[in-house]
């Protein structure tokens, strides 16, 4: 019996240890960026107000309570600067989605066709870019992108183009960072789902009379469903807070929520308005986030 | 699949694989570059190399980002796997609903989120910033991605293995150590990597979670790139890739196929 | 249909048919299941199950899958608990001991070899938990590979045997802590069907040389029948009939388990008269009164079913001489020839279609009966089971 006791306890420490620190690094820190986005700036250390004073027992809590309010919500809300970034960011986040979408579906297709030797290195090809580093492949396209960049040297020395144009520090710039950034969480999940497909499934479509096109549309890519939604959400969720590529590739236009946040946050000194930002965010972006883990509490279900 | 490429399918991959490469190609040859300006090609040069091991701060930070990452890796996989286990392996218990949310949020949470709401709660516990502060963040986000490889790797796990072990007379521990933890060793490998890999490359979450002293490459990087693309930083990007490349690849010779499926489940 | 004929065919062995310690007052069973219930949230998968299996006793529990067999099984392992009743080996109250504390040991269906180690790490694994000293560890894992006929196999790893060596390399492993009851899961199931008959009978020699306790859990009625010396038919969580493989099959007690083992014709009937040891009966589908001999208790009037076994129907072309009883006539609608033996397929006037089976004697026969043939089937009063559930 103290076998099952000591079984038991050990059981509750293999939970308990992650449990409790997912807890308070991840859930409480939220609770602080709420709390601190209905507190108001001050020039001190912490440079905000009002700070729980526990020692003064229960007025100290009365007296924090009543210290905070929703106007920096208000704020927020009232500057059409922030409003526009939020809308910019999930503008560019969802037209980036579709772009990786039309570019991701062609090369998962293709790897899932390809012949099975060939596909742990394609794959591994795939994974590669996204082991190094982020910032690094977003600063390769500064170089590519720049006025006096690879781009419009081959387009001018072509011929194509009489002048240069400014492609850096565009939101199309923005676009294709994100695009290619993200690349491999589009392709990843659509060749997960392509690979899955049996084989005779597309055989008993010819058999039944359905030409090569019409089975494409009407068993591969429903079945290619899940991952391309999976895609989709890995890379719109992210792309929507991005602080780098926006950062480095866009313009003093670009306005996207994550560079917003961080100027508040470094610049500005705002600990409660970028904390009522990313309250905000938040909110924007807790359905698809829910969407995401639904699935893929789903696809590891199929895995059993 | 059907297998047999056509025109389309091979036209899609070589262009694919080209728009993933190239970019990092152009990037290492310009590393090269005897030039100072970017955009004139000077000739065949190892200069920006050597200047690296003239750049005190630089090496400094790359530093400080190893220690980090070493350590944050492999706290993170310890919780990770533990997390793995808990979630593959006991059912439902309480708080599970709550438990899975804190692992699958932050793969997708945008990294400011993350590094804002870490910053303000070591500000409201009144822990001094800096290299400690940086470790702790990057094994919260870090440990959610190690319990995905390795739990996806569990799910798949023969279970009637353990039975076997517990049969046989070995304690739950013993069953762990000796049977489950060699089996799915590849995948806690992978998922260490992939730690690792995710604390050498941020920049947002160390950006906040940092204190003096403890400047971290990609910060150290990002200071620089702002001001415009140098060849010295195409160098130190250039041995950063270099170096990760020949890890990734050594593993997966190592550990063989399991190895790539395992890198690929958290997407 | 095979198996019992094989079993007809098979010598009978002496040394088993004495072994009868659960015909003894005086034998306590080594394991017993009293009043044993399990249920996982809504489903009762074990239900008030009571059973004990006697010490070197070849103990199998039959049943489709999903029977609760696996379940029964497993909560003697103590990879489950009873959710109510008692699980006893020997004096000993399992309740509360993990598996790794239990004296049984099982061997899994899967075979659950460790992919990452030897065959010889495979097999010596149970004794280093036991913290042997390492000589007796490489004696006993000797002696047990030799007994399964693996010798010379210990570097290998499981993906570099067949299934037929993965299948002794598991039964190895398991008997090799000498357990107080060895628990075999589905063990042959994996094997393709020669193979299988020939670990059959390695295995029952395995079971009576090394004296042990054997449980085996199988929805295979042929391999059960062959093996074991006792057989527990489950349904639905309950035991429908336990018994020798004989009894079993020559004496069915339900509808259930006539139908589950073996081929079967059922003739749905009413009792007419008691006449001595005999039931004569009167069936909707058969013109001919019925005869059956049966020590049950059954009222005239009652609604029974007489149980055929295809080999007890005797099939002719003439008439059999003064047959007043247990005969009808039909049609040849299908014939299968098995090799040893033909099954035809017979449609009586009814309608219903009734099976009997010929043994191919000889090479060529005089009168071969053929598809549409008009035949007779009849068969003594000593063929049919009398069921009344």
């Amino acid at each position: 019996m103290s076998n099952e006791a000591s079984a038991s306890r050990g059981r509750a420490l293999v939970v308990l240890v992650p449990y409790l620190w997912l807890l308070f690094f991840f859930l409480v820190p939220f609770l602080i960026v709420f709390k601190i986005s209905l507190s108001d700036d001050v020039l001190a250390q912490p440079p905000y107000a009002p700070v729980l004073d526990l020692s003064a027992g229960w007025d100290g809590i009365r007296e924090f309570v009543a210290a905070l309010d929703f106007e920096n919500y208000a704020f927020v809300l009232g500057d059409s600067l922030y409003v526009q970034s939020y809308l910019q960011s999930l503008g560019i986040a969802a037209f980036s989605t579709l772009i990786l979408i039309l570019i991701g579906f062609p090369i998962a297709y293709g790897m899932a066709r390809s012949p099975r030797s060939w596909r742990p290195l394609l794959l591994m090809l795939v994974i590669l870019p996204f082991w190094t580093s982020f910032l690094i492949r977003v600063y390769a396209w500064m170089g590519i992108l720049a006025r006096e960049g690879l781009v419009n040297q081959v387009l001018v020395g072509t011929g194509i183009l009489s002048q240069p144009v400014e492609i850096l520090a565009t939101n199309s710039a923005v676009v294709l960072g994100i695009v290619y950034s993200y690349l491999p969480f589009m392709v990843l999940p659509l060749y997960a789902a392509l690979d899955r497909l049996d084989e005779s499934l597309l055989e008993a479509a010819a058999d039944l009379g359905a030409p090569p096109w019409k089975s494409f549309w009407l068993i591969t890519f429903p079945l290619a469903m899940p991952g391309l939604i999976a895609g989709s959400l890995l890379c719109f969720i992210p792309a929507v807070g991005e602080f780098v590529i926006p950062d480095l590739l866009g313009g003093s236009d670009t306005l996207m929520i994550g560079r917003t946040l961080w100027t508040e946050f470094f610049s500005n000194r705002s600990w409660s308005i970028a904390s009522v930002i990313a309250v905000f965010l938040l909110i924007v972006l807790v359905v698809p986030m829910v969407l995401y883990q639904n699935l893929q509490a789903r696809s590891l279900e199929a895995g059993k | 699949m059907r297998k047999g490429l056509s025109l389309f399918n091979v036209t899609s991959l070589v262009l694919g694989f080209a728009f993933l490469y190239l970019p990092i190609l152009i990037l290492v040859i310009y590393s090269f570059n005897d030039s100072r300006l970017v955009a004139v090609w000077g000739g065949f040069s190892t200069r920006w190399y050597a200047a690296l091991w003239q750049n005190q701060p630089l090496l400094d930070a790359a530093w400080v980002t190893l220690r980090v990452a070493f350590v944050s890796a492999t706290v993170a996989t310890v919780l990770g796997t533990l997390a793995a286990v808990s979630l593959v392996r006991f059912g439902r218990f309480r708080g599970r609903t709550l438990f899975s949310g804190m692992i699958y949020a932050p793969l997708v949470m945008p990294e400011v989120i993350l590094g804002l709401s870490l910053l303000l709660l070591f500000v409201a516990v009144d822990l001094d910033r800096g290299f400690w502060t940086v470790t702790l963040a990057h094994v919260t986000f870090t440990m959610c991605f190690v319990a995905v490889v390795v739990q996806s790797r569990l799910v798949t796990f023969d279970r009637s293995l353990e039975e076997a072990a517990m049969d046989l007379g070995a304690p739950p521990l013993r069953t762990f150590l000796t049977v489950t933890l060699p089996i799915i060793f590849p995948a806690v490998a992978a998922g260490w990597m992939l730690a690792f890999t995710l604390s050498l490359d941020d920049l947002v979450i160390a950006s906040f979670t940092t204190g003096p002293g403890a400047t971290t490459l990609p910060m150290r990087i990002y200071s620089q790139v702002r001001l415009g693309v140098t060849p010295e930083i195409n160098a130190v990007s250039t041995i950063f890739i270099a170096v990760v490349t020949l890890i990734v690849i050594a593993a997966s010779f190592a550990m063989k196929r399991q190895f790539v499926a395992d890198c690929t489940r958290p997407a | 249909m095979n198996v019992a004929l094989d079993r007809e065919q098979k010598p009978a062995n002496g040394t088993r048919q004495e072994f009868a310690p659960w015909k003894d007052p005086s034998q306590r069973p080594l394991v017993r299941f009293e009043g044993v219930t399990k249920r996982f949230g809504e489903v009762t998968a074990v239900d008030g199950l009571s059973l004990g299996i006697y010490e070197r006793e070849f103990f199998a529990l039959l049943g489709p899958s999903g029977c609760g067999k696996t379940t029964l099984m497993r909560m003697l392992a103590g990879f489950e608990e009873p959710t109510k009743g008692r699980v006893l080996l020997g004096e000993q109250d399992l309740a509360g001991v993990p598996p790794y504390r239990r004296p049984v040991n099982m061997m899994f269906q899967s075979y659950a070899l460790f992919p990452h180690m030897s065959v010889r790490d495979n097999v010596a694994f149970g004794l280093k938990q036991d913290r042997l000293p390492k000589s007796e560890i490489a004696a006993r894992v000797a002696e047990v590979l030799r007994l399964v006929k693996l010798s010379g196999f210990e570097r290998r790893k499981p993906d570099q045997l067949s299934g037929g060596q993965r299948q002794r390399v598991a039964l190895a492993r398991s008997l090799v802590k000498r357990p107080k009851v060895l628990l075999l899961d589905e063990p042959l199931a994996a094997l393709d069907k020669k193979l299988r008959e020939e670990t059959q009978f390695e295995l029952m020699e395995l079971q009576s040389s090394l004296g042990m306790t054997f449980m085996m859990v199988t929805h295979d009625q042929e391999e059960a029948m062959a093996v074991a010396d006792r057989i527990a038919v489950m349904n639905h969580g309950c035991i429908v009939q336990m018994g020798t493989p004989a009894e079993i099959y020559e004496q069915p007690a339900t509808r259930y388990v006539a139908d589950f083992i073996g081929d079967v014709n059922l003739i749905e009937a009413k009792v007419t008269a008691r006449d001595g040891r005999n039931v004569v009966m009167q069936s909707g589908i058969i013109a001919a009164p019925l005869r059956a001999a049966s020590d049950a208790e059954v009222a005239v009037g009652a609604d029974v079913a007489l149980a055929l076994r295809p080999e007890k129907v005797k099939i002719t072309v003439r008439k059999p001489a003064d047959a007043t009883e247990n005969f009808t006539r039909g049609t040849v609608a299908g014939i299968a020839y098995l090799g040893d033996f033909s099954i035809f397929q017979v449609r009586l006037e009814s309608g219903q279609v009734f099976k009997a089976a010929r043994p191919n004697v000889t090479r060529f026969t005089d009168q071969p009966i053929t598809w549409d043939d008009r035949v007779f089937l009849s068969w003594s009063p000593e063929a049919g089971v009398v069921l009344t559930q």
